[in-house]
């Protein structure tokens, strides 16, 4: 075990959080403005993965991977509107239409998988190249570690404090968390509860094709069914982990990257420890975070109730 | 006096059922306008449909002067209709000034509340409402919510305030101290709507407006009235309060509660050192605001809640851990406060309620199965003392009114028990006459020796009907009066707790 300390492997293991982190990032600033809104959006995990095809498609007949994300991240907005439509409009149960759409999702994935991918000669696209932020990226350790990563990790960098200040210094946010904690006293104002939720939902999803197109475009260079690998439902985790506030919610992302980094290169190394255990720590850490969480949780008051008047 | 509010013929119909029926209003400007009348008579209707929740069917509106068309909360608040909702619409993690400032525009995209701030102090101010604007709702005490739910409204730049029984949660010196608030709005011009049924309060207000069955049946001024006339123009026909008999004096000791103590979830004292007795021949009241341990006291005698310490006797023998086999079988008979949630099983018919708990005794079966000729004849016996208003004593029981619900209740109760009758709130949410028909029970089964454990929020029904009162606050008896020894203000105080001067307990 103590070899992973040493100062190269240390580094690796570092640039390898951040590498991982960064698609959570985006999907679980998404979602939590999404269920910020009273909206239990499970269905992180599908998005993504939809994302990620829709990229890789476009990606391979264009050759361009921005405009490969910009396609994934429309596709993915879209979609939210069948959620929306289900949740909000039908008022169905929001776990129940959420893992319709993950299997939905994976579903369709696999049937295109096998009639389009399997056999054929894999097509060659360039995804996102690493970006070395001039200066700073010669700084030992945190230079190869922050500065030189795909120009959207610097994007996600931003984001965590751009949603916090949505959510608690402009008043769309103090409107999206009331909607999250009383519909009802939003909608005797005489504003729309459901547009807000709509609009929310539209943002969570949207972010969660960002991740998972950026995980397709940054990270990989060809296709696999299981290319999101429990990613979205660590989202998920992440923000029951961080207690619905967003600052928490990154400090839990990047405690599962880092986790799953050590678990890479544990296996590299070749420590006795198998991968398996690395993987499975975050639920188990957020399963006994939850029960020591249950009196001082922020979970938004109406999260996953359907709002309809009277 | 010109007219603020004019309303016509209005009309609202939800399905079969015609809430409002050609209604006609009219509220002065700077006047507190009270509509009164019994459950279901169609206040709130009527209100929601001045605030733009409900669109009404037919019938005009007019707001200082001119038609106003209202499809939504929106149209409302920009004429400048204001409510205030009976179950408070707050959100309790926000502050204070958050919950008044979401969903206005005036803040700006970047929330500047420093103006805001300055808006709502001064509006404070001038309504004499003292509030500190950065506490959460959740810290507050029920009187401060309902300032925050004022405040709200004012804001917005209400220029009516329509508030839809906004003391049912308070102590009498909350009430009092809102309608001191009221006044002073009302002195500087805004007009109030009130909707209340409760006759103290109707008095304060100047002018009132009786609804019965959804029409608008008088308005008459407050001064050249008294509570006994409108009372009956309310229920359509006079009312015979029924009072109880001081001639039958409370004999003996049925149920001798010592030092009962019960814990929360979260390990608070739910019931702390409760003590009292009940006598055969005897009501003892209970009077509380709603959430102060009533429940939990009704629950722990009746062995369905633990006790953490102390216990009680029923007629001299010791109980210290009931189970509510037990007690069903000891003959207690349990009227809980929330009917279709604990009292009855909606999908159930009349006839299968009325033998709930009793569904094994010999007398309702045959062999293993039940015997369902027993049970109809049962059910129609009961359908007719109790008056029950049902097609058929196989309708799902859920489908009946909650008077009628409350009789089905009250037949299996009386039917299966013997001694001591435990009634939480038995005339929650009743119409004058429907109540009065569970107090003329529950005075039956007192001349009959029973003993009566009887929890209400009704303070001037516990004054007439009860021979002491036991006055609850945070699980802890502040003290037993007799009612002819108190005042609606000593009562009062000690529902909120403050049993300085009055602490005594009565046998």
């Amino acid at each position: 075990m103590l070899e992973l300390m040493q100062g190269p492997l240390l580094i690796s293991i570092l640039a390898a959080m951040v590498r991982i982190a960064t698609p959570l990032l985006f999907s679980a600033m998404g979602e939590l403005v999404t269920q910020r809104a009273g909206i239990w959006n499970i269905s992180v995990e599908g998005t993504m993965l939809l994302g990620a095809v829709v990229a890789y498609v476009v990606a391979s007949t264009t050759g361009s991977p921005w405009l490969a994300l910009l396609v994934a991240v429309f596709a993915c907005a879209l979609i939210s509107l069948i959620m929306s439509f289900v949740t909000i409009v039908l008022k169905a149960e929001q776990f129940v239409a959420g893992l319709a759409l993950n299997l939905l999702a994976s579903g369709l994935t696999l049937f295109w998988f096998q009639t389009y991918v399997i056999g054929r000669e894999p097509p060659k696209f360039a995804g996102f190249e690493q970006v070395d932020i001039p200066f700073l990226s010669d700084i030992p350790i945190l230079g190869p570690v922050l500065f030189s990563q795909r120009a959207l990790t610097y994007v996600s960098f931003l984001l965590p404090p751009l949603v916090w200040f949505f959510l608690y210094r402009t008043r769309y946010g103090l409107e999206v968390r009331c909607v999250g904690e009383n519909p009802k006293a939003l909608d005797v104002k005489g504003l729309g509860v459901g547009r807000r939720q709509c609009l929310a939902i539209m943002f969570g999803s949207l972010m969660s094709g960002l991740g998972g197109a950026f995980l397709m475009l940054g990270y990989s260079d060809r296709f696999v069914p299981d290319l999101i690998a429990g990613r979205g439902w660590l989202v998920v985790v992440a923000i029951i982990a961080g207690n619905w506030m967003p600052f928490r919610i990154v400090g839990a992302i990047f405690i599962f990257a880092l986790l799953e980094a050590v678990g890479i290169h544990a296996q590299v190394v070749g420590v006795a420890i198998p991968h398996h255990v690395f993987l499975v720590l975050p639920y188990v850490a957020s399963l006994a975070l939850l029960a020591g969480l249950r009196s001082r949780t922020h979970q938004p008051v109406a999260l996953g109730v359907p709002y309809s008047r009277e | 006096m010109e007219n603020l509010l004019s309303v016509q013929n209005l009309t609202k119909r939800f399905g079969p059922v015609t809430a409002n029926d050609g209604v006609n209003l009219e509220v002065r400007k700077g006047e507190i306008h009270c509509l009164f009348g019994e459950n279901g008579a169609g206040k709130s209707t009527l209100s929601s449909c001045l605030y733009g929740y409900y669109r009404a069917d037919s019938g005009v509106i007019r707001f200082k002067g001119e038609v106003a068309e209202l499809n939504s909360p929106a149209d409302a608040l920009r004429l400048g209709i204001g409510m205030v909702h009976q179950h408070f619409v707050l959100v309790s993690n926000f502050t204070v000034l958050e919950n008044i400032i979401v969903g206005s525009a005036e803040t700006g995209l970047f929330l500047t509340k420093s103006d805001a701030r300055r808006k709502i102090s001064e509006l404070c101010e001038n309504c004499g409402i003292r509030i500190d604007l950065d506490r959460e709702i959740w810290e507050l005490s029920v009187g401060e919510q309902q300032w925050v739910e004022i405040l709200k409204a004012l804001y917005f730049g209400a220029e009516l305030l329509i508030l839809d029984e906004p003391t049912a949660v308070l102590t009498p010196q909350q009430s009092d101290q809102l309608f001191r608030i009221l006044d002073g709005m009302r002195k500087r011009g805004l007009s109030i709507i009130l909707i209340s049924h409760k006759l103290r309060e109707v008095m304060q207000s100047d002018r009132v407006t009786i609804l019965r069955k959804g029409r608008a049946i008088a308005t008459v001024e407050t001064s050249e009235t008294t509570a006994e006339a409108i009372t009956s123009l309310m229920v359509g026909h006079k009312v015979n309060k029924h009072v109880r008999d001081r001639s039958v004096e409370p004999t003996g000791e049925v149920l001798a509660v010592d030092r009962a103590c019960a814990i929360g979830e979260w390990g608070e004292d739910i019931l702390k050192d409760v003590s009292f007795n009940i006598a055969h021949h005897e009501i003892l009241g209970l009077a509380g605001v709603a959430g102060n341990g009533q429940k939990e006291l009704f629950e722990t005698l009746m062995g369905v809640r633990a006790l953490s310490s102390g216990g009680f006797s029923l007629e001299g023998e010791l109980i210290t851990k009931p189970t509510s086999r037990e007690m069903l079988d000891r003959g207690i008979g349990f009227v809980p406060d929330d009917r279709f949630l604990e009292g009855l099983i909606p999908e159930f018919g009349t006839a299968e309620n009325l033998i709930l708990g009793w569904q094994r005794a010999r007398e309702y079966c045959r062999g293993p199965f039940l015997d369902r000729r027993k049970m109809d004849a049962l059910a129609r016996r009961k359908i007719e003392e109790f008056k029950v208003v049902t097609a058929s004593a196989d309708l799902p029981v859920e489908r009946l009114s909650g008077g009628n619900a409350q009789r089905i209740i009250l037949a299996r109760e009386f039917l299966h028990s013997r001694g001591l009758l435990l009634a939480n709130q038995p005339t929650r949410g009743l119409d004058v006459a429907a109540s009065e028909f569970v107090y003329e029970k529950i005075l039956e089964k007192r001349a009959s020796g029973f003993a009566v454990l009887l929890a209400s929020e009704e303070l001037d029904d516990l004054l007439r009907l009860c021979d002491r009162i036991a006055v609850i606050f945070k699980g802890r008896i502040m003290g037993i009066v007799r009612p002819e020894e108190t005042t609606l203000l000593e009562l009062g105080m000690m529902m909120a707790g403050d049993a300085s001067d009055v602490q005594r307990t009565v046998q």
